[in-house]
C-alpha cells in the first residue's frame, strides 16, 4: 500500500445532533485518486468537508475524533484553518468561477495570501479592462504571473483561454469553468485536492476532459473526489471508499471494490441496486 | 369564447399600459411645470450670488445652494459607510438569531417614520444633549441617521442574495472571513446598496420639516464657514418663496430654485451611480 497523506482516527459528525459520520476510520493514500461513492445522505461529502475544516462554514455541527495530516490533528481547534484549507484545496458541485477576470479568479488565492498583483498605473484601468498579453505573461517574473500561467497550463485551460485572460470568467463554457476552478485551486499549490461530485452538472465531454486532467494532476496532488458516477469511479480512482448510513462500510482498490466487494451491501451499491 | 379572450387581453393590457403612461406623464407634467415656470429666472447671477431678501430679483440663492450641498456630501460621508457597515454585520457577522430578525423589522419600519419626527429626535439628540446647536452639523447628522434605514434595507438585501457558494470558495482558497467580505461579497453587493444610498440621499435632499427644526434659516449674508454655523438650504428656500413672500416674482423664483435642487441631487447621485456603475460592470452572474 502507498504511504498515506491523512489519516482519520474514529471521525465522528454530527448535523443539528443527528449524526453524520460514524466512527470512520481511513488513511487516505498520496498521489493517489480516492473516490468516495455512496447514496444522498450517506455522509461522504461530510467527511469531505470535515478534512479540510469547512464544516465549520456550516452553522449547529460537531466532530470528534482525529484527522491527521502532517503531524497535526486537523480538527484540533487551535489549528490554523486559513493555512490548512491552502494545503487541502476544494471544489464544488457547480463550477463557482468569482464575477472576476479569467486572471484574477487564478490570481485570488495568491492574493489572499498577501502578494500583490502588478498594478496598471492607468487610472483608466479602473474602468477599462487592460488587455493581458499572453507571451508577456509567460516571460512575466512576478509570483501571481507565474502561477497563473503555470497553473492554467497544469489544468490544460491554456490554450483556450490565453487570449482573452481579462475577460469575465462567465465567458466560459461550464466544463472551462470548472477547470478553471481546477486552476484556481491548485494555484496556490496545495497538497490535496478534495472534490465535492465535480463533473455533476457537466455534459460527458467536459467530464472527460476533467477526468483526463484529474489524472495527470495525481502524480503532484493527491485527490480525493466524491461522486455519485459508478463509472467515473471505476474509470480514475485508484482507491474507492463506499458509505452507508454515515458509516464508512468498504475502502479498498477500486479493482477489488467493483469486482470482489466484502460486504453484500457495497455489491448491491456498486451493481446500481439500489441508489 | 376566443373573442372573450381577445377582449380581455386588450383590457389587462390597456390598464397596465395606462397605469406606466400616467406615471410617467406626471413626473412630465412636474418637470414641465417647474420649468416653464421657472426656467427665466435662472441664470449666472441667479446662481453665483448671495440672497436679497428685498429685492429678490437683484439677488441669488448661492447660499442655499452650497448648503444643500454640504448637506449632500455629509449624508454621503457620514451614511453610506455607516449603513453599509452596518449591513455587513448584520449578513456576515451576527448569527441568523431572533434579535437579529427584532433589528431588521425595526431597522425597516425605521424607513416609515415622518421625517418631522426625525426632526424632532435631532433637536433633542444633536442640538440640545450634545449641544451642537441649530447648525450644518446636527442637519447633517439628522438626515443621515433619516437615511440609514434606507441604506442598510438595501444593503442588506444586495449582501444576502450574493450566492452562498462565493462565501465557501473563498474560505476553500484559504482566504479569511474579512478578506471574503472585502473582495468577493462586498463589490459583488455594492451596486445594490448604491441604489439605496442614491434613493436615501435623494430623500434627505428634499427634506424641509427636519432640517427647519435643526438649523437651515431662510436669510443668512454669508456662506457657513465651520459646521456649528447655520445654513441656508435649498427645499426651505422654496417653500419659503413659494408660500411666506409678497413678491410677484417670488413663484417663478421658487420654480427656479426647486429645478436648481432637482440638478444638485442628480449630480449628486451621479458620483454615486458613477461609482455602481463600475462595479456593475464586473457583476456578471
Amino acid at each position: 500500500m502507498n504511504q498515506e497523506i491523512i489519516k482519520i482516527r474514529s471521525l465522528n459528525a454530527w448535523y443539528n445532533g443527528l449524526q453524520a459520520l460514524k466512527d470512520i476510520n481511513v488513511e487516505i493514500p498520496r498521489n493517489q485518486i480516492t473516490a468516495l461513492i455512496g447514496a444522498s445522505g450517506s455522509g461522504k461529502s461530510t467527511f469531505l468537508r470535515s478534512l479540510n475544516r469547512m464544516l465549520d462554514t456550516v452553522p449547529n455541527t460537531k466532530t470528534s475524533g482525529e484527522i491527521l495530516f502532517s503531524g497535526e490533528n486537523v480538527l484540533n481547534e487551535y489549528v490554523d484553518v486559513i493555512t490548512l484549507r491552502r494545503k487541502i484545496g476544494m471544489l464544488f458541485q457547480n463550477p463557482t468561477p468569482f464575477p472576476k477576470s479569467i486572471f484574477d479568479n487564478i490570481a485570488y488565492g495568491l492574493e489572499v495570501q498577501g502578494i500583490v498583483k502588478k498594478k496598471s498605473n492607468k487610472l483608466w484601468g479602473l474602468f477599462r479592462n487592460t488587455k493581458i498579453i499572453a507571451q508577456e505573461l509567460e516571460k512575466s517574473q512576478h509570483p501571481i504571473d507565474i502561477a497563473v500561467a503555470q497553473s492554467l497550463k497544469e489544468a490544460a485551460l491554456w490554450d483556450e483561454v490565453k487570449d482573452r485572460l481579462n475577460q469575465s470568467a462567465f465567458q466560459l463554457s461550464g466544463g472551462q469553468q470548472q477547470r478553471l476552478c481546477i486552476a484556481r485551486a491548485i494555484a496556490v499549490r496545495p497538497k490535496v485536492l478534495l472534490l465535492d461530485e465535480p463533473c455533476s452538472e457537466l455534459d460527458p465531454i467536459s467530464t472527460s476532459k476533467i477526468e483526463e486532467l484529474l489524472l495527470r494532476l495525481k502524480k503532484n496532488y493527491t485527490i480525493v473526489i466524491v461522486t455519485h458516477n459508478m463509472h467515473q469511479a471505476k474509470r480514475i480512482s485508484d482507491f474507492v471508499g463506499f458509505f452507508h448510513l454515515g458509516e464508512l462500510v468498504e475502502f479498498g482498490e477500486t479493482k477489488d471494490i467493483f469486482e470482489n466487494p466484502c460486504q453484500k451491501i457495497t455489491r448491491d451499491y456498486v451493481m446500481g441496486n439500489f441508489g | 369564447m376566443k373573442i372573450r379572450g381577445y377582449l380581455q387581453e386588450v383590457i389587462y393590457f390597456s390598464i397596465f399600459r395606462g397605469s406606466a403612461f400616467i406615471g410617467i406623464a406626471l413626473l412630465f407634467m412636474v418637470l414641465v411645470l417647474l420649468f416653464l415656470t421657472g426656467h427665466s429666472v435662472i441664470d449666472w447671477h441667479f446662481l453665483t450670488s448671495f440672497w436679497q431678501h428685498r429685492e429678490i430679483t437683484k439677488g441669488g440663492i448661492l447660499p442655499a445652494i452650497i448648503g444643500s450641498m454640504y448637506l449632500g456630501i455629509g449624508v454621503m460621508l457620514i451614511s453610506f459607510p455607516l449603513g453599509i457597515g452596518t449591513a455587513i454585520f448584520i449578513t456576515e457577522y451576527s448569527k441568523n438569531s431572533f434579535w437579529r430578525k427584532i433589528i431588521q423589522l425595526a431597522i425597516r419600519n425605521l424607513a416609515g417614520v415622518p421625517s418631522v419626527v426625525y426632526g424632532l429626535f435631532g433637536l433633542a439628540v444633536f442640538v440640545n444633549f450634545l449641544s451642537f446647536g441649530t447648525s450644518l452639523l446636527s442637519a447633517i447628522l439628522t438626515l443621515s441617521i433619516m437615511t440609514l434605514p434606507w441604506i442598510i434595507t438595501a444593503s442588506v438585501e444586495a449582501l444576502e442574495a450574493v450566492p452562498q457558494k462565493f462565501r465557501e470558495t473563498s474560505l476553500a482558497l484559504g482566504a479569511t472571513h474579512w478578506q471574503t467580505i472585502r473582495k468577493i461579497v462586498f463589490p459583488a453587493a455594492f451596486p445594490g446598496s448604491m441604489t439605496g444610498g442614491v434613493i436615501g440621499l435623494a430623500r434627505a435632499l428634499g427634506e424641509t420639516a427636519p432640517i427647519i427644526i435643526v438649523g437651515a434659516t431662510f436669510y443668512l449674508s454669508s456662506l457657513p464657514t465651520s459646521p456649528l454655523d447655520k445654513f441656508m438650504a435649498l427645499p426651505y428656500h422654496t417653500f419659503i418663496l413659494a408660500t411666506q413672500h409678497s413678491s410677484p416674482y417670488a413663484s417663478s423664483y421658487a420654480a427656479g430654485t426647486a429645478l436648481v435642487l432637482i440638478l444638485l441631487t442628480f449630480l449628486l447621485s451621479l458620483g454615486a451611480i458613477t461609482v455602481r456603475y463600475y462595479y456593475r460592470r464586473k457583476k456578471d452572474w
